[in-house]
């Protein structure tokens, strides 16, 4: 007897073709004159139910440009592992043609060049119009939102995310969960949920002082599609209170809690759940694990990461979907689901190429009105770029090395730390710098950039923390950023080591001498989690900077030396 | 915005708390559960040690632990400077053998929970608890 997995496998098997013919095969020639709005649609209708999901806009409304990693290393049962294939390995797993579209949205050579040819991508209102073509094809299809949808921009910031709120709901989402939203505040959070008309999901969402689920959001919700009893069941980010800071949101508590995740599993099957979806802000890696001890979950709809990946990952009989980040992507997942069961997918995951794909005029006008009254100061043009200024990779980006140039000079410091985070689009060479591009990069809620003496011994205690973070061998103690970024320091890491051994060769690099643990260093940086931080905000210690230079040129970063990858 | 000399050149507070020690070994827990067990030697499974796999606070750490069947339950911060936390005691008439409190943990550590059976034998479960400075989420 063929067993389900074996089916999924087949699913799989197919999805990869479907990949060939319609999402990898896209000829060299097959630019803006050749690539249609039809080819990045195309889809054979599948089975009875169609998941669309997008996840980790960032408030990304317009489109922008957005550079894949370089450097994305998996440790333990992760090395080598889809997402953490890179580049021309990348291509050649997925079969992808150097220099072709799909090269040029999913790996990051030759971005300048290929970003000349191929243009912008994202933008809400190209979004929109991608969804209402599979609305079209199929009309009951689930609009899942996986979260960091209210956070990212001049206009977020400035309107506490209502214009995310009131452009979302033109798009209709059926749910969503959470991550940066909570660093609103939690009454903010509360009053956009109330505003919100679709199920706002975390199992894990409880509340802090008794340990119990949080009264403001569901566990789960039941959808009838296509004849089926779907469960979707909500996965906020687990880390929010560690990761960023939890004195914004204290009546909440997160986690992963596996096991409250099987029991709300068990619950909807119980209830006659046809279909289980999580939608997920876990991270890849983490619900990769999460998927190999919970058991009964059909697809998961993966998050946080930024991962954007052709094809489904299989782990036991449960399908991960990874849809990439800024409004790059939007992912498509047909199912066949009888007999209480999932028994087939395709999926696709549709690349928004914004000079290819015609704006959706409803939505495009939504997104100027929540522009317009900050259109004067966001368009300002601060200053130039020589080099491409981009953010993704665990160790460093030009973004953040010119930030940390700032921080160095506008706050007189020895040593600069930027946060790994893992969303801001990218600027090309030879582009203006605009003020609201510098928000892309910038812009939160405890953006303060902080002047602070510390000894080098507590530099590299911070350093091993961030990096065990990230490179702790079990995904369920990885928080999901990247590196924090260094200024003006230098070292080695050994990615494989244990905390406490991975960073060696701290350098000053002004003196080329190495960090003395004992001496105090003047640290400029941002982003931190502690309550009273005090400082400028850091887009105006960035924007003093760029002001300064005029055009910027930001050097290859050669400082850090990662071993073990 | 421009900034004076003065306020570039200013200190300012609250960046990072060290509020996290590195994670020693202590002697002292394997000590506390040799007295508990008389010595007898100690089964992994049937004991379900529920925890954070990262603190979200570590002056305030969640743990639940149950055990079917125990008598008694210690519970153990191993890299605590006293790592004893409690021990729970269950009478015959006791509905379940489990318990839940919160506690403080110095640093990365692992939580550990030894349960007594009725039958005189012993079960552990262990998890380890990270204690971050926290930052830089994606």
């Amino acid at each position: 007897m063929i067993s389900r997995r074996d089916f999924l496998q087949v699913s799989m098997a197919a999805s990869a073709m479907l990949g060939a013919s319609g999402f990898g095969n896209w000829s060299k020639l097959a630019a803006q004159q050749a690539l249609t709005q039809d080819q990045l649609l195309e889809f054979d209708t599948f089975g009875n139910v169609s998941l669309i999901h997008v996840t980790d806009i960032h408030a990304q409304l317009k489109p922008i440009y957005f550079r894949e990693p370089e450097v994305n290393i998996g440790v333990g049962e992760n090395r080598g592992a889809v997402p953490h294939v890179t580049g021309a390995d990348f291509r050649k797993l997925y079969g992808i043609a150097d220099g072709s579209p799909s090269a040029y949205a999913l790996s990051y050579n030759d971005f300048s060049a290929l970003a000349q040819t191929y243009g912008r991508v994202g933008g809400l209102d190209r979004v929109a119009t991608v969804v209402n073509a599979i609305r079209a094809a199929r009309p009951d299809a689930l609009l899942l939102d996986g979260g960091d949808t209210w956070h990212g921009s001049y206009t977020c910031y400035h309107s506490q995310g209502q214009d995310m709120v009131n452009t979302m709901q033109l798009l209709k989402p059926d749910a969503m969960t959470f991550h940066w939203e909570f660093t609103l505040g939690q009454e903010r959070v509360r009053e956009l949920v109330e505003q919100s008309p679709f199920a706002m999901l975390g199992q894990n969402i409880f509340n802090a002082e008794w340990d119990e689920p949080a009264e403001e959001f569901k566990p789960y919700e039941f959808f009838e599609r296509g004849g089926a009893k779907i469960a979707v069941i909500g996965q906020a980010f687990p880390y929010m209170p560690i990761a960023n800071p939890g004195w914004m949101f204290p009546d909440f508590s997160f986690g992963i809690r596996d096991q409250r995740m099987q029991e709300m599993v068990d619950e909807v099957r119980a209830a006659g759940a046809d279909l289980v979806v999580v939608l997920s802000h876990n991270g890849f890696d983490v619900d990769k694990k999460m998927a190999s001890r919970v058991s009964g979950i059909d697809v998961i709809l993966s998050g946080h990461t930024h991962d954007a990946l052709p094809e489904p990952v299989l782990v036991g009989e449960t399908i991960i979907v990874a849809s990439g980040s800024n409004g790059k992507f939007v992912s498509r997942i047909d199912l066949d689901v009888r007999d209480g069961r999932m028994m087939g997918f395709r999926h696709k995951l549709i690349p928004i190429f914004s000079d290819v794909i015609t704006p959706d005029p409803e939505m495009a006008a939504a997104i100027e009105a929540e522009r317009a009254p900050y259109k004067t100061a966001m368009e300002e043009v601060i200053g130039q770029t020589d080099s491409l200024l981009y953010r993704r990779g665990n160790f460093n980006g030009s973004w953040d090395d010119l930030i940390c140039d700032a921080l160095i000079s506008e706050r007189d410091a020895d040593i600069a730390m930027s946060p790994g985070v893992r969303w801001g689009p990218s600027i090309l060479p030879g582009q203006d710098i605009t003020r609201e591009d510098i928000w892309n990069a910038t812009s939160m809620t405890y953006g303060k950039a902080y002047r602070t003496e510390m000894t080098g011994e507590f530099i590299h205690v911070i350093m091993e923390d961030v990096a065990d973070n990230l490179f702790n061998p079990d995904p369920y103690y990885q928080q999901g950023g990247d590196m924090v970024r260094v200024g003006g320091m230098g070292y080695r890491i050994d990615v494989n080591k244990k905390q406490g051994e991975r960073i060696t060769n701290l350098t000053l690099l002004r003196t080329g001498e190495p960090i003395d643990p004992a001496k105090t260093y003047v640290v400029a940086g941002w982003a931190s989690v502690n309550e009273g931080t005090e400082g400028p905000q850091i887009w105006d210690v960035v924007e003093n900077h760029i002001r300064q230079q005029g055009t910027v040129k930001v050097a290859p970063n050669t400082s850090v030396e990662v071993v073990g990858a | 915005m421009d900034f004076t000399r003065r306020e570039t050149l200013a200190l300012g507070a609250g960046a990072v708390a060290l509020t996290v020690l590195p994670f020693r070994v202590n002697a002292a827990a394997e000590d506390a559960i040799a007295a508990f067990t008389g010595g007898a030697a100690v089964a992994d499974g049937g004991v379900n040690l529920t925890a954070p796999e990262i603190a979200e606070n570590g002056n305030t750490v969640p743990i639940s632990v149950s055990a079917e069947g125990a008598t008694a339950i210690m519970l153990l911060a191993a890299g605590n400077p006293t790592p004893g936390v409690a021990t729970y005691t269950f009478g015959e008439l006791a509905g379940s053998a489990a318990a839940s409190t919160r506690i403080r943990l110095a640093g990365t550590q692992d939580v550990v929970a030894v349960a007594k059976m009725a039958d005189g034998s012993f079960a552990q479960a262990r998890s380890t608890v990270k204690v971050t400075i926290g930052g830089c989420g994606g």
